[in-house]
């Protein structure tokens, strides 16, 4: 069972690293290329997943960005708490 | 302004600590060709561009050089942790621990540290993209210097990312560069500096 929940939250950070990527990718490219329309629809689609699995990282787990503190959560400040990504992390 | 994702652009998750190749990793952060040296060179570079493209893409990639810095600096991190008296005489550790013990400094892989002179701002708009051109290359040999030294995989994943990363602006530089020249006088681009003199027309 701790496994699982081990795994999930992995799983969840991987496509967080994988959708955060594609959005820095595409943000260099559009900057050379700002009026092509199909990468524009391409990047906004990642956006959108980006925004979501970020939501869903923070209300689990913990907030990865201050944009994304759930105001549910008042008994612990997890910004603080959580380890930093150098120390293993996921 | 910027805002911190508390994430590795790409995971650093080393288990096998060797202070050896650390010593030469940090290179890539504070030696002459490191991620410190391209983000404050691209951070610099973007104030006097004229053209918001150009000044996006410098932003937009010093902004990712950050990230990379943060990256180099967590592989020398967990290159060097715990690392016992007898490990750090043994390999060659000894100068830097005396100066830092076991914090991350930028410095060269031959213990010089950090220096501004290894990049430049011209204000001129063509000599600032081909130094970012030179730059992007010269990040990429020192990545491939790096991958020939290193044997463990979990130190050589992270790395071959970055080496990728690089190809990539050179890419995208290259693309600025000709954003820049379709803007200046075709037979004679050097006619006037877009970021120093008053365009005639």
């Amino acid at each position: 069972m701790k496994s699982n929940m081990v795994n999930e939250r992995a799983r969840l950070y991987h496509n967080i690293n994988v959708i955060g990527f594609v959005i820095v990718d595409m943000i260099e490219y559009l900057d050379t290329h700002p009026y092509d329309k199909e990468a524009i629809e391409y990047l906004n689609h990642y956006l959108a997943l980006k925004h979501q699995a970020m939501a869903e990282y923070a209300e689990k787990y913990g907030p990865l960005s201050i944009g994304n503190v759930p105001d549910t959560d008042c008994n612990e400040w997890k910004w603080a708490t959580q380890p930093m990504p150098w120390e293993g992390g996921f | 302004m910027w805002n911190y994702e508390k994430r590795l652009q790409f995971p650093v998750n080393i288990t096998q600590p060797n202070a050896k190749i650390a010593q030469v990793i940090m290179s890539q952060y504070g030696g002459p060709d490191g991620e410190l040296g391209a983000s404050m060179r691209y951070l610099s570079q973007r104030y006097t561009m004229p053209y918001p493209e150009v000044a996006g893409l410098l932003t937009d990639i010093g902004t990712e050089e950050l990230a990379h810095l943060e990256m180099v600096s967590a592989i020398v991190y967990q290159l060097t942790k715990n690392l016992s008296m007898e490990e750090i005489e043994a390999s060659g550790f000894a100068p830097y621990y005396t100066d830092h013990t076991l914090g991350i400094y930028p410095q060269s892989a031959g213990g010089i540290p950090f220096n501004a002179g290894a990049f430049q701002s011209k204000g001129d708009a063509i000599t600032d993209l081909t130094e970012d051109l030179a730059a992007e290359q010269k990040a990429r040999t020192t990545y491939d210097n790096i991958l020939r030294l290193v044997k463990d995989n979990e130190v050589a994943e992270p790395i071959r990312f970055l080496r990728a990363r690089e190809i990539v602006h050179f890419q995208r530089f290259g693309e600025g560069l000709r954003l820049i020249q379709d803007k200046l006088d075709a037979k004679n681009f050097y006619a006037f500096n877009p970021e120093f003199d008053r365009c005639k027309c």
